[in-house]
């Protein structure tokens, strides 16, 4: 190859990583501002801020969520299988909201270490399946 | 080593040519496999068992985001080759493609956002996922802002390979934000190395589709840069033959 295309790419590939190395340095000192949601393992080690607005997430607890039959309000667990949280909202939940169903709640955290939510959303995973593959699954599980 | 095909492949002439014979088959073929893809996805593959109709969107939304994200890689290439053997058609290619891409990039975030609302419950959360495909779409912005701000073609030629080059560090971001940060988006259903969580008539569509997009711009992409080819090679013998026996 020619001595001077030979240079330019030394050149280039040099400044590309210095660059990639730069951003990803950044990225990682940043990664705790990145990351959308704390895990109730964090709030529970004190690392999420208490009367400041954030977000925690995690999965529905099953048979853990309490509605009032008189209002709106809505109390459920979360957990990422090491610790639990608990979440206390009022309004209308999202259509996919149920037990076993991962979560993020923004709201505040009490001095009881509750997270008073005031907006919760759904969160998909990545499996897909027809309904009746999906019945089927349950009934195996069921016998 | 042999680098006479690479060179060829640098000629805007013999690149015409070529783009004639293949830039209209491949948008066509593309076109047709897309609408197999996204008749078969939206009217007769399975509902979902959690978001019932509405997952539907995954057979636009997947194939544009990863198109989107195809382009930019492209152009980062075409930018090092253009910054390194100076070829012709490299800076040709970015300008054509970058249009392109930003579409898919937009495409990507309307659908996605459409697909939010019913089942996240939100249009738009700033996770890192939504956040560096939005830096993605500004990047294309970026490139073409470049491309038509500076009248000296072979500098904004320069400048805009630069900013390709660079971008590209964006996309593994992209890749691994759902694995590296929590993200609301959901992780990849995709994986090259695993089998796909999703049964085959629900991914069959898809891989229609995503393959009819990927020809279709590929078809579009050929046409703009033949069209570019010809204003920068305006002044040449073989465009003025070109244009009196075939026509534009």
């Amino acid at each position: 190859m020619h001595p001077v295309r030979k240079k330019r790419i030394v050149t280039i590939s040099v400044i590309l990583v210095v660059l990639a190395t730069a951003i990803g340095l950044v990225m990682y000192a940043l990664s705790q501002n990145i990351n959308l949601f704390y895990s109730p393992t964090q709030v529970e080690a004190g690392e999420a801020p208490q009367g400041v607005t954030l977000r925690a997430g995690g999965m529905v607890v099953e048979n853990s969520v309490e509605r009032a039959s008189d209002s709106l309000n809505v109390a459920f667990l979360v957990t990422d299988y090491k610790h639990s949280l608990r979440i206390e909202y009022k309004g209308i939940l999202p259509d996919l909201f149920r037990e076993g169903q991962g979560i993020v709640a923004q709201g505040k955290l009490d001095e009881r270490g509750v997270l008073i939510a005031s907006e919760v959303l759904a969160k998909h995973d990545e499996e897909y399946m027809p309904p009746e593959v999906s019945a089927a699954l349950e009934q195996s599980k069921a016998q | 080593m042999n680098w006479t095909w690479f060179h060829k492949l640098g000629s805007p002439k013999w690149f015409y040519q070529w783009a004639s014979n293949w830039g209209g088959r491949c948008v066509y073929v593309g076109l047709a496999l897309l609408l197999v893809g996204v008749v078969w996805g939206l009217g007769f593959a399975p509902q979902d068992y959690q978001q019932g109709n509405s997952f539907r969107i995954i057979y636009i939304h997947v194939p544009v985001a990863v198109l989107a994200q195809s382009c930019y890689l492209a152009m980062g290439v075409a930018g090092f080759v253009s910054l390194v053997w100076q070829m012709k058609l490299a800076p040709v290619f970015i300008k054509s493609v970058a249009p392109v891409g930003a579409i898919m990039a937009l495409i990507a975030l309307v659908s996605g956002a459409i697909w939010g609302k019913p089942t996240w419950g939100t249009w738009w959360v700033w996770d890192a996922r939504l956040t560096s495909v939005l830096v993605l779409f500004l990047l294309y912005m970026g490139v073409m802002a470049i491309q038509n701000a500076l009248d000296d073609q072979v500098f904004a030629d320069k400048a805009v390979a630069v900013v390709s080059l660079v971008g590209v560090i964006n996309l593994p971001i992209i890749k691994y934000s759902v694995e590296w940060w929590n993200t609301l988006h959901q992780p990849a259903t995709f994986k090259l190395t695993e089998k796909p969580s999703m049964p085959m008539e629900m991914w069959l569509p898809l891989l229609f589709s995503a393959i009819g997009l990927y020809l279709f711009a590929a078809g579009v992409s050929m046409w703009r840069m033949q069209t570019e080819v010809l204003m920068r090679e305006r002044k040449a013998n073989w465009v003025k033959k070109e244009v009196l026996e075939h026509g534009i």
